[in-house]
């Protein structure tokens, strides 16, 4: 069935209009993850029976919505009360959660038929997929490379269309990374702007909820739906959430797109992400926008100050696992409590969960306080501030900033795996949007020949708080030209 | 830079113990170079005068938000217990801890 290539948005009106019944197109995808998912690995959990219940009760008019009959895959992050909910963790192996998400449940109530949960980075701690307890995504342009992480499992089913979305968190590029690497949408909306319950903690000043698409019309459907204020998280915005986010046709006026110089780096970028920046800077000069050069200065302190701030309140959220409450215990005998908690959390958590751990504890412990968190602190208020001069309003400052999302295109597995340094420089380019806390977006930008495999590459254009209507206008006007809409990976 | 941080495994120890971390000798060693790694890359933030720049600990605008102190819905304690690792009754339950010469 060819719609299951298609967006959701034509997806959802191809049911309305009748041309295909909620039951049809969700068994569709249901074969597809049978048939392509053992080689990809995406989905940890599928929900047959649930998800073609739900579509016969879209086909029965007893669900209606705006997104009545699409396919979702979740992350295994967010919290369902049907399934399990496992991080990819063995520490929560089997874990039922009592609740379901305020993203995945707003999106379920417009009437979306959730497929499964996909497979991650461990605790969303990774940028390759690689740090799972059970295997690992892998990309669907070439199985033996990366699908990029956390949400790696989410950004390889939207790529092998084993969903008609799918959902991700971004804590420091955890969406937009693996989007530029499988060639999608990669959606990372404010922070603040989706809700957070129900999302397991990984550092909660700077986790967001956000999307993995066909196309840019989809994402903001999506996140118009999931945003808005949630009585069960105060770090949410309590703020507007426009009724016409999802119409992201119009142009914007007098465009100004934002070039930071501090993004080129040389020699750093791959030649066919640099030649998809200098195509995306053509296609806008071409539709009539002003190319401006912005400053950035601070951009290369960005990934030390994430990883003390990141591995500090990772470090605390996940004091939780004590092996008591809920998650796994060592059948080791003990009669000491803390050593019940440390041989569970030994054999609970994996290397790159416990050298955050680590790093995290090590930079909140007596006498390195000041040295590390505080100011990586200050640091995150500098990069804010270098943000806040580019999109200033009230002087010439840029609708969005372009640049890439990743250096390069998938690299192979084990390529990286135990280099942690290396692994996190992936996230060089997407890591001080997080910090900032304004949102940003990867768009498909073509591919990159490698080793006789086509790989994606991704261009990124990044806007202000709560700025999402003008980067998604903006990202749609690229899309709309850029001539990448029906890039599909090579998998049937 | 001089004052770079080199994390010993001595430290590596005592951070894997207080967070409750079980490693073994190869783990300490491997966790060593690859912390020391990392730490060394933190420490070009030292490059930076941040002296009287505010602390941004977070990006949301909202501080302290409270609500009405009302009685909700709660979780019934089978469902609160459901994930445990083993109970009894209406608690939690973790292995005989008194009794060892230690103790209250």
């Amino acid at each position: 069935m060819e719609l299951v290539h298609a967006t959701l948005t034509q997806q959802r009106d191809a049911i309305a209009r009748g041309d295909v019944s909620a039951v049809e197109l969700t068994q569709a995808y249901l074969d597809r993850i049978a048939q392509h998912d053992p080689a990809l690995g995406s989905y940890h959990e599928v929900f047959p029976e649930r998800a073609l219940k739900t579509a016969a009760a879209v086909d029965a008019g007893e669900i209606t919505g705006p997104l009545a009959g699409v396919t979702l895959g979740v992350k295994d992050l967010f919290c369902t009360d049907y399934g399990t909910t496992t991080c990819s963790s063995k520490m929560l192996a089997g874990y039922r959660s009592p609740f379901t998400a305020t993203a995945v449940q707003r999106l379920e109530d417009a009437g979306a038929v959730v497929l499964g949960k996909t497979v991650m980075d461990e605790f969303a701690l990774g940028s390759s997929c690689e740090t799972c307890a059970h295997g690992g995504a892998r990309n669907p342009w070439d199985t033996d490379r990366v699908p990029g992480g956390s949400s790696g499992g989410s950004a390889a089913a939207m790529a092998g269309s084993l969903a008609a979305a799918t959902l991700g968190t971004d804590t420091g590029g955890s969406i937009r990374q693996p989007a530029a690497l499988c060639g999608v949408v990669g959606f990372k909306p404010s922070y603040g702007r989706v809700s957070r319950y129900g999302m397991v903690a990984c550092a909660s000043s700077l986790d967001q909820a956000g999307t993995f698409t066909r196309s840019v019309a989809d994402a903001a459907l999506l996140t118009k739906l999931m945003a808005g204020a949630d009585a069960n998280d105060n770090t949410c915005a309590d703020r507007h959430v426009p009724e016409d986010l999802d119409a992201v046709d119009t142009p914007v006026p007098g465009l100004r797109i934002g070039l930071p110089k501090q993004y080129v780096l040389e020699g750093a970028n791959h030649p066919a992400v640099q030649a998809a920046v200098d195509a995306a800077c053509a296609l806008y000069r071409d539709q009539g926008a002003e190319l401006v050069e912005v400053d950035l200065p601070h951009t290369k302190y960005g990934i030390p100050a994430y990883y003390v701030q990141m591995t500090a309140e990772l470090s605390s959220n996940l004091a939780r696992y004590d092996g008591v409450h809920y998650g796994h215990r060592t059948d080791r005998p003990t009669t000491d409590p803390a050593e019940l908690t440390a041989l569970s959390r030994e054999e609970g958590f994996g290397d790159e969960v416990k050298r955050r751990i680590m790093l995290g504890t090590y930079v909140l412990s007596g006498g390195y306080e000041q040295q590390y968190y505080d100011r990586a602190l200050r640091v995150r208020r500098l990069i804010r501030n270098d943000f806040d001069a580019a999109f200033d309003a009230q002087g010439a400052g840029v609708h969005a900033i372009l640049c890439p999302t990743t250096t390069g295109p998938a690299f192979k597995r084990g390529e990286l795996i135990d280099d942690p340094l290396a692994m996190y420089l992936n996230d060089v380019y997407t890591v001080n949007v997080n910090l900032a806390g304004i949102c940003g977006i990867s768009l498909p930008a073509g591919t990159a020949q490698v080793d006789g495999s086509a790989l994606p590459v991704g261009v990124q254009l990044i806007g202000p708080a709560f700025g999402e209507q003008t980067l998604l206008q903006v990202a749609r006007q690229y899309e709309q030209h850029a001539g990448h809409t029906e890039l599909r990976a090579p998998i049937g | 830079m001089s004052d770079a941080p080199v994390i010993s495994e001595a430290q590596v120890r005592q951070v894997a113990k207080l967070g409750r971390l079980k490693l073994t000798d190869d783990e300490v060693a491997h966790f060593t170079g690859q912390l020391a790694a990392v730490l060394e890359h933190i420490a070009t933030l030292n490059q930076l005068d941040v002296t009287g720049v505010e602390p941004l600990a977070h990006a949301s605008d909202r501080h302290s938000v409270l609500r009405d102190d009302v009685p909700g819905p709660t979780l019934a304690p089978d469902v609160a217990l459901q994930n445990a690792p083993d109970r009894q009754d209406a608690f939690f339950k973790v292995p005989k801890v008194l009794g060892q010469g230690g103790g209250a």
